[in-house]
């Protein structure tokens, strides 16, 4: 790409200061980027292994109730949450809603407190029941 | 495309017009997602047990097979509009351009199918609980 450098530069990702807004944009496009990939093969490996044989799903069984496949699984879970409220939060601004700064500040903010309360709500019986 | 007048050197160079298609497809997905992963994930939660046995059991039943089936044509369908638009705004260079939109055509519609067969196999009584 080539440029003229008598032109200016747009300004660059990094002169802005953070906010709960670009953190949620880059999370809705990390935590897509996650479940397609890991979400999408572990999904696929699932069902295959349980279409194939009872051998196949135990060693399937095996690495995802491991501490590794345990923390894939708590991650993917809320990746999932977090893109959910993210794109629940997409929907609203599709409208043309909720773009003064206040409410969308507090929207990007909600989106990641809900995302990782339900993730909570999901795991937290799940590793208690585990332990007993 | 031509080269002698102005409508003549930009004729082609537009949009390709698929925009608000690519954009529609999405959201519907999405609302598609919404309602399947739901469920999907609070099924999961629900079930007593999740050895082989009863996993091909329980998908069996026509009520888990079909919403399991639309599940992953919903879920595979949003992926792959969400990467080819990762891919579009990453990568600049168009050789690797097509190869990744390739790539991730092949993945998406791959993993679909495997995961379709595999759950009509057990719906369809194929696997030995």
């Amino acid at each position: 790409m080539s440029r003229n450098p008598g032109r200016p530069l747009s300004p660059h990702l990094t002169i802005w200061k953070w906010g709960p807004a670009m953190a949620v944009s880059i999370l809705h496009r990390a935590t897509g980027v996650g479940l397609a990939i890991a979400g999408g093969l572990g999904f696929v490996w699932w069902l295959v292994a349980a279409a194939t044989s009872a051998d196949a799903y135990a060693t399937f069984l095996a690495v995802a109730t491991s501490w590794f496949g345990y923390l894939v699984l708590i991650g993917l879970t809320w990746a999932f949450f977090q893109h959910m409220c993210s794109g629940l939060r997409h929907f609203v601004l599709d409208t043309g809603a909720g773009y003064d700064l206040r409410t969308n500040k507090i929207g990007a903010f909600a989106t990641m407190v809900v995302s990782v309360l339900l993730t909570l709500l999901v795991w937290a019986p799940i590793l208690l029941m585990a332990r007993h | 495309m031509g080269n002698g007048t102005g409508i003549g050197r930009v004729r082609g160079l537009g949009s390709a017009k698929h925009g608000a298609d690519h954009w529609w497809r999405q959201r519907v997905t999405a609302v598609g997602n919404l309602l399947l992963v739901t469920w999907f994930v609070f099924s999961l939660f629900r079930l007593p047990a999740h050895d082989h046995a009863s996993v091909v059991k329980w998908m069996g039943s026509p009520l888990v097979a079909v919403p399991l089936i639309l599940l992953t044509i919903s879920v595979f369908w949003h992926l792959r509009l969400g990467l080819q638009v990762f891919m579009e705004d990453y990568v600049h260079e168009d050789g690797s351009k097509v190869a990744a939109l390739l790539a991730i055509n092949f993945y998406a519609i791959g993993g679909a199918a495997l995961a379709i067969f595999s759950i009509l196999k057990i719906a369809f009584g194929g696997v030995l609980a």
